[in-house]
């Protein structure tokens, strides 16, 4: 049986992770270098890599450290933020991305996805949806979550698996930051209409909510997060002994 | 030296940079010179069966490839390189192979349940059936990370490891010095690159 994923994301700006990290033992704290061995050493499954970076120059710098990354972890990449074209795709995998995923760019290219699973594969494609709840409706957000673009999330889903999108995460932005666990409605809703691994996001706080997630919702493929896990709230190789012992299939 | 075929299929970086990373020479090449000189071939790939194939025949590499196995050369085929090996897939139509390991490769769908979701992405444990050089680092239930939407089954004589994936899936194959991993020993942690350094320490 496949193993649950846990998946920590690093917010790449300027070569450097933000969201403050505010690690002990680690030397250069905001060295995503550094912060991706350490994830590595502590059982990560994957790790997710946003560029947050709006500048050429940083561009440049952040295509430098996934190289980095990439010649010195051995386990999947994926890379997102600022992907609106096949190109964009190429240029991240040259780099040692295994997975692309897409966001704001295939709500501004709307054949991006299917373009880029015909030339990389579906399992090679990643949507990523932003999602909030607007007037009791799942609704798509676009730009990091500051535009009400008006998509239903579930059509947006379903259309994104039909043009060949391999992979989900999908990103609560109701429970974003609340840490009072993942957003269970609305990725049982997701999970119900789609065939493809959705990755969960949005709302961990705390080990129980992981224990929580992928035993309500067993078609769940993966939990992810970021400060939980940078600033060390949440240790990843406790949390992988404990949904272990509650007998959730994970990768010691 | 290890040759990693360069075939235009897929992307090499992470598998070269696991071996540089271990220390180990290997050169990124399609020149069947150069991979003759080398004492080991690492055959990588991904995407389609045919596609490949094809490459592999329109750059003349398929009959010298097959002669620098069957000559005893450790050869490694990953992924759609372990497929390759075998007698022919069922991908988009039939295909032959390099018939260097006895059996077929087959659609996964049809063969697992089907609330089981295809391709299987993500990462599986080994089960391990007899021992083999390719695996001496390495111990039952460790996990791997698999991408594949196809399988190699009927080749129980060189079956060395399979996984559970609602049926079991071939996941790793010796026949003599050819080796085959339906994995990603390239993205599979610590355990993948075992096993890449047990196939550099694999005798000639």
């Amino acid at each position: 049986m496949l193993a649950k994923r846990i998946i920590p994301c690093l917010d790449i700006k300027d070569g450097r992770v933000v969201k403050g990290v505010n690690f002990l033992g680690v030397k250069d704290v905001e060295s995503p270098v550094e912060l991706a061995k350490f994830y590595n050493e502590s059982g990560a499954d994957e790790l997710v890599f946003y560029d947050i970076t709006a500048s050429a120059e940083g561009r440049a710098l952040f295509t430098d450290i996934l190289l980095d990354v990439a010649r010195q972890i051995f386990i999947p990449l994926t890379v997102g933020g600022g992907i609106n074209t096949v190109d964009d795709f190429d240029r991240v995998l040259k780099c040692g991305a295994d997975k692309v995923s897409v966001n704001s760019g295939a709500i501004k290219n709307p054949k991006l996805i299917s373009e880029a699973a015909k030339r990389y594969g579906d399992q090679c494609v990643v949507l990523s949806m932003d999602v909030k709840r607007v007037d009791g409706k799942f609704t798509v957000f676009a730009k990091g979550g500051r535009e009400n673009t008006g998509i239903d999330a579930i059509e947006w889903a379903k259309k994104g698996v039909g043009d060949g999108a391999g992979e989900i995460v999908l990103n609560s932005i109701d429970t974003d930051g609340v840490k009072q666990g993942f957003d269970l409605e609305m990725l049982d809703k997701i999970c119900s209409v789609t065939n493809v691994p959705v990755i969960a996001s949005g709302g961990a706080g705390c080990i129980d909510d992981f224990v929580t997630l992928f035993k309500t919702l067993p078609k769940v493929d993966a939990g992810l997060a970021a400060s939980i896990f940078h600033f060390k709230e949440v240790s990843i190789s406790e949390l992988k002994q404990r949904l272990s012992k509650e007998g959730v299939s994970i990768r010691i | 030296m290890i040759a990693i075929v360069d075939y235009g299929v897929g992307n090499l970086f992470s598998l070269a940079s696991s071996l540089k990373y271990l220390g180990i020479d290997s050169t990124v090449t399609s020149d069947i010179n150069k991979i003759k000189d080398c004492e080991k071939i690492i055959l990588p790939g991904v995407g389609a069966f045919k596609d490949a194939k094809d490459k592999l025949d329109a750059m003349e590499l398929t009959e010298p490839l097959i002669t620098l196995a069957k000559e005893g050369k450790p050869f490694l085929g990953i992924c759609l390189g372990m497929q390759l090996l075998f007698d022919y897939s069922l991908e988009y139509g039939k295909t032959e192979g390099l018939k260097l390991v006895g059996g077929k490769v087959c659609p996964l769908s049809g063969d697992i349940p089907s609330h089981l979701k295809v391709p299987q992405m993500g990462w599986n444990s080994l089960k391990i059936v007899k021992d083999s050089p390719i695996l001496k680092y390495v111990s039952e239930g460790d996990f791997v990370y698999f991408v594949h939407s196809f399988y190699a089954k009927e080749c129980d004589k060189s079956l060395v490891a399979y996984t559970d994936y609602g049926t079991p899936v071939t996941a790793v194959v010796q026949n003599e010095s050819v080796f085959g991993t339906q994995f990603h020993p390239e993205k599979s942690g610590k355990t993948g690159l075992k096993i890449l350094q047990a196939f550099s320490e694999v005798k000639v």
